[in-house]
């Protein structure tokens, strides 16, 4: 089993809701707190599982903006994990979740610097390496309804734009998604081999931004109607 | 990468250390210019473990959580940082019952001082590789990724502690020119192999924000880093140094650390410096340290492709990007995020 994530660029509309219920869930999970430093004063930071981050692909007018929400991509080969010394980073050999044993971290960063997605955040209060649970304590925990096991940050997200499932399996929704939709992993050079995936967007036709041709004598009439009339 | 005082303090003092360390039993290994006596083996030797306790205790510095410091030597398996740990610990009752052998026995020439230092050595240039490879293996920066950054840990390490060991033979016995040789040899090598270092890590990577993001296609903008102060990516991997001022700083390294020291050295081998000898290893360390800011602060990660910075465009970065204080005329300004075609 190889559990993980797959986001959809399409439909991500870039409201930083996963990242808040991320927030809100795991402050009180298995590796709390998320420490905030300063968060009501001119320098707010802290300790976020989950980032959101915004770009512009291509150039004006063949241009869209892309919302990209980036967590731990729980890597099949997780360097994270060979290079902890002390065997606090650790990955799950059942379902490939990677996981920072709190009690055992010694803060170095040294599995911040092995990661290429910015996953690993040190908690500076608790001075241990903090990451993406996958929500291990959601997922599993049967006291919730079958709907609720999964992570906060896809029940959160209102576009519908997280899917969870089991990267292994190749008839789960994530696995589908992936197949059918051309899911990629990202900085595949580096072998890393992530779990994550994401979907790009759809190609649609562009919209018209005029329904009038160009040259046209109604168009020519408009034109000169703009810059008569003063607004 | 963030240059924090601690790490640059443990990889300059313990490689330092352990280069002092392997000098010293060469020299007396083959008796090089009839060897050092062994009052002067023990405190060069009781000088290396000093060197590598600054480095190690140095380096307990920067472990946000240092109570766990001690699990640091279980993952020696698959770790660099570990096996690291692991020699280093062991050089310590090799190295100190060589200090008590040729102190005790006054000789570092019979068969149990030469097992000793030899196997010291051989353990402190160990430590010197898995130093080297801490570095070296982090396929995630670029600068880094070489095998040119154990070399240089290796060559600058022994040029340091055979600086050190011509200086005290200098200091003792007056002007002498073969140790001073091998020391400036060493620094020259150190410089030439430091500078193919500087010019590899200009090869561009095939890392880019394009293969980051997926959208190889077209070009790739930032438009919003999602956060509004620093964060712990911002503050440990943007530090970045602009190409005008590693160009000065690199002067300075090559100035301090390797010129300096040659002439100085090659002085003494002909004429009486008296204590101004000890210019030489102290010029080294600041030149070599200044080196070691350098390699910390001129590395970057590849998250930092994510937050807009592109190879090669390292001055033009938003003031809220390096994690610093951001004022308010910057984040009024926001030139950076007006789009294209409201330019016009």
């Amino acid at each position: 089993m190889r559990l993980g994530l797959v986001i959809d660029l399409d439909t991500c509309v870039g409201c930083h809701a996963c990242a808040t219920a991320c927030k809100q869930w795991n402050t009180s999970s298995i590796t709390a707190p998320l420490t905030d430093y300063d968060p009501y004063g001119k320098e707010p930071s802290g300790v976020w599982f989950n980032r959101i981050r915004h770009y512009e692909i291509g150039e004006y007018p063949n241009n869209k903006t892309i919302n990209f929400p980036m967590s731990c991509m729980h890597c099949e080969n997780a360097e994270c994990v060979t290079v902890c010394p002390t065997g606090a980073s650790y990955k799950r050999p059942e379902d490939g979740i990677v996981l920072v044993d709190q009690d055992k971290c010694m803060g170095c960063n040294y599995c911040s610097w092995a990661c290429p997605y910015g996953a690993r955040e040190l908690d500076r209060e608790s001075g241990t390496m903090k990451k993406c649970t996958l929500c291990v304590d959601r997922i599993y925990d049967e006291t919730l309804a079958v709907e609720d096991r999964q992570p906060a940050c896809v029940l959160a997200c209102p576009a519908h734009a997280r899917l969870f499932g089991d990267l292994d399996d190749p008839e789960s929704t994530t696995s589908r998604a992936v197949r059918e939709r051309g899911g990629y992993a990202l900085m595949p050079e580096l072998n890393y081999n992530p779990t994550n995936h994401y979907l790009p967007p759809r190609t649609r036709p562009a919209i018209p931004t005029s329904d009038l041709p160009r040259g046209s004598l109604a168009r020519k009439v408009k034109e000169w109607v703009n810059r008569v009339v003063e607004r | 990468m963030n240059p924090s005082l601690a790490v640059i303090f443990l990889t300059l003092f313990s490689g330092a250390g352990f280069g002092l360390m392997a000098m010293v039993v060469v020299v007396n290994d083959f008796t090089i210019d009839g060897g050092l006596s062994p009052l002067r083996t023990a405190i060069l030797v009781a000088l290396a473990l000093l060197l590598v306790t600054i480095g190690m205790v140095s380096s307990t510095a920067h472990l946000a959580n240092p109570k766990n410091a001690w699990r640091a030597f279980t993952r020696w398996r698959t770790s660099w940082l570990a096996r690291e740990g692991v020699f280093a610990v062991m050089f310590y009752p090799v190295a100190i019952a060589y200090l008590g052998w040729v102190f005790f026995t006054n000789t570092d020439q019979d068969d149990g001082a030469l097992v000793l230092g030899n196997v010291a050595g051989l353990i402190g240039l160990a430590t010197i590789f898995c130093q080297g490879m801490i570095y070296a293996c982090l396929r995630t920066i670029r600068q880094w990724h070489t095998p040119l950054v154990p070399a240089n840990f290796y060559a600058l390490g022994l040029a340091l502690g055979m600086t050190i060991v011509a200086t005290s033979r200098v200091l003792a016995d007056g002007p002498d020119l073969i140790l001073v040789s091998a020391a400036c040899a060493l620094l020259v090598a150190a410089g030439v192999m430091k500078a193919i270092y500087y010019f590899w890590i200009g090869a561009p990577s095939g890392t880019t924000l394009q293969t980051a993001t997926g959208f190889t296609g077209g070009r790739v903008k930032l438009l919003d880093q999602g956060h509004t102060f620093g964060t712990f990516l911002t503050h440990e991997f943007s530090n970045c140094i602009s190409p005008v001022r590693a160009r000065n700083f690199k002067i300075a390294v090559y100035a301090l650390g390797f010129l300096a020291p040659v002439a100085i050295l090659l002085a003494a081998a002909h004429v009486s410096l008296g204590l101004g000898v000890l210019l030489a290893p102290l010029l080294a360390f600041i030149g070599i340290g200044l080196e070691r800011y350098l390699f910390f602060v001129e590395a970057q990660h590849v998250v930092n492709l994510y937050h807009g910075r592109m190879p090669g465009s390292l001055p033009q970065m938003h003031p809220a990007l390096r994690g610093g204080t951001v004022s308010p005329a910057a984040v009024a300004g926001k030139s950076r995020l007006v789009p294209s075609y409201e330019k016009r």
